[in-house]
């Protein structure tokens, strides 16, 4: 029975945590500018990742694999939204603009996207 | 098609894709990004290949100081490879020449994974049969690494210290002192800072134990040693060189890239005044398994102490230098 | 389980790859590099429970660190041009 249980609590982690990375990774490939992608990669990949781990932890029982484990995830949560927003720091100072839409009166307006060097 | 299968096949294409997408990029930038990507995935090729302590020092190496030195170079340097003015048809050539002269020479060679190859016959299991009665160590390439064949990694570790010392010489002529103020670029980025000092001691620790815990896992003196750097290269590139150079100066590194060759060497040494051969380990303890014990500790130390002080001084050496080029020229 | 969570995590890293080929600007390619790098971490801990085998942990959390340490010099790079300090005239901040 506890076997039911730990199998379906880590079923259930592990497929929405894959889900939000496969998400995210589609996010970065969709959207349409700089800003929107780090929230789609930032923010998923650090929930993703936890979760992931998270299902693994339990599937891992208590040993000394879930504490390296939940070093891990611990690293991960700390580290991955300081990337996040380093990244976003510097691109915001080196003069990348977001898009934003322009309204003009004759309805939905054009963006105006500005690029940073490559 | 197995799981197994069909990881080894998409590892091998994101391979292939990058090796790709490196030639064509001609950002020089974007080429380091994906040299990155390159070493990751290899090592992730070499976990799957159950070839673990090789992974680690991949992921440590490849992936990691690879792409901070690069990225000191190419400071030094202009951002876009220049398109090649010559007709490429004449190198093709020469390497399809030689690419095919390799593999004619290892057509000789028994095939890749055959068990009867003599290796697998001789050579692995006598390994795999005497390491937990003669060194009594549960990881058998560490055993193989420091014990068996001592001398290698005595050789490798002097290789290190060689190339740390020539990339030294090289670039001691070009390290000026400046002449203005120096000031620390970074200390306006609070979350970094303090997110940085919080983690320093646990990479810290962590370096540590990949060090003296190469005897019942993955890990041992070049990947220590590479922690061991990183920790103090994330110290610079947030709080600044010259606050790093306070930390850990110059003259201790240099000294430090000495002593980890020497005391590999002295320890060989010591077995000579026993008696016994260069390296023989048996005789620094009370019966064998302990001396090996305390040899191959003593020796993975030197490993791990030469490694982290040739990447710290070659980091100093290269971060140290005013860049030449204007920012207008980028 | 593991084997869906594995194709999934393969699908995303070929995503990210797509991305960091493309992208315009180079603070795409940081992103990219970095979301590719925390992939591989969870890619090489589910691995390890797919074979059976968790001990390759260690790698993870190497990985995981080293991904943070390459992303910050990246950017420390790109922003002041030099991994070093910025020499500026006696008394001026850059």
């Amino acid at each position: 029975m506890s076997a039911l249980v730990t199998d379906a609590v880590s079923w259930a982690l592990l497929a929405s945590g894959s889900l939000l990375v496969v998400v995210g990774a589609l996010g970065l490939i969709r959207m349409p500018d700089f800003y929107t992608r780090m929230h789609a990669a930032g923010i998923t990949d650090t929930l993703g990742a936890d979760l992931i781990l998270l299902g693994l932890m339990v599937q891992a029982g208590f040993s000394l694999v879930t504490v390296k484990l939940l070093l891990i995830a611990a690293f991960l949560f700390f580290t991955s939204p300081t990337s996040t927003h380093a990244i976003a720091n510097a691109a915001l100072t080196a003069g990348l603009k977001p898009r934003v839409a322009e309204r003009s009166s004759a309805g939905k307006g054009s963006a105006a996207p500005e690029g940073g060097e490559p | 098609m197995s799981i197994e299968a069909i990881i080894n096949i998409a590892l091998f294409v994101f391979l292939g894709l990058t090796a790709f997408a490196i030639l064509k990029l001609r950002a020089l930038f974007a080429v380091v990004m994906l040299s990155a990507v390159f070493s990751l995935v290899s090592a992730a090729l070499l976990v799957h290949l159950d070839a673990v302590d090789v992974a680690f020092t991949e992921a440590a190496v490849g992936a990691g100081i690879s792409t901070v030195l690069m990225l000191a170079t190419l400071a030094l340097t202009s951002r876009h490879e220049k398109a090649p003015t010559r007709s490429q048809a004449l190198p093709l050539i020469v390497v399809f020449l030689t690419g095919f002269a390799l593999v004619y020479g290892t057509l000789d060679m028994p095939r890749f994974g055959d068990p009867q190859a003599p290796i697998q016959v001789h050579v692995a299991p006598k390994y795999i049969a005497d390491t937990q009665s003669e060194i009594g160590i549960p990881n058998i390439v560490t055993a193989v690494l420091a014990s068996y064949r001592g001398f290698d990694t005595l050789g490798e570790v002097t290789v290190i210290f060689t190339a740390g010392i020539g990339v030294l010489l090289l670039l001691a002529a070009f390290i000026r002192e400046p002449e203005g103020l120096r000031v620390q670029t970074m200390d306006h980025h609070l979350v970094l800072r303090v997110v940085t000092k919080v983690l320093i001691g646990p990479i810290l620790l962590f370096a540590l134990y990949v060090q003296f815990h190469a005897d019942y896992g993955p890990g041992g003196g070049f990947q220590a040693g590479i922690i061991f750097a990183s920790a103090f290269i994330i110290y610079a590139l947030v709080f600044g060189l010259e606050n790093a150079r306070k930390a850990v100066p110059g003259r201790a590194v240099r000294l430090l890239v000495a002593c980890g060759v020497l005391l590999y060497g002295g320890v060989g040494f010591v077995s000579f005044l026993f008696g016994k051969n260069y390296l023989n380990y048996s005789v620094l303890g009370a019966d064998q398994v302990a001396g090996q014990h305390l040899g191959i500790l003593l020796v993975e130390f030197g490993v791990g102490l030469t490694v982290a002080a040739v990447m710290v001084s070659t980091f100093y050496a290269f971060a140290g230098q005013n860049p030449p080029i204007g920012d207008e020229d980028w | 389980m593991f084997t869906a969570t594995m194709a999934a995590l393969l699908a995303a890293m070929i995503l990210a790859l797509g991305r960091l080929y493309l992208g315009p600007t180079l603070y795409d390619r940081v992103l990219s590099a970095n979301s590719f790098g925390t992939k591989t971490v969870l890619l090489i801990g589910v691995m390890g429970f797919l074979t059976g085998r968790p001990d390759f942990l260690d790698i993870s959390l190497l990985y995981a660190l080293i991904n943070f340490i390459g992303t910050i010099a990246v950017l420390k790079f790109f922003r002041y041009r030099t991994l070093g300090d910025r020499v500026g005239p006696s008394g001026d901040r850059q």
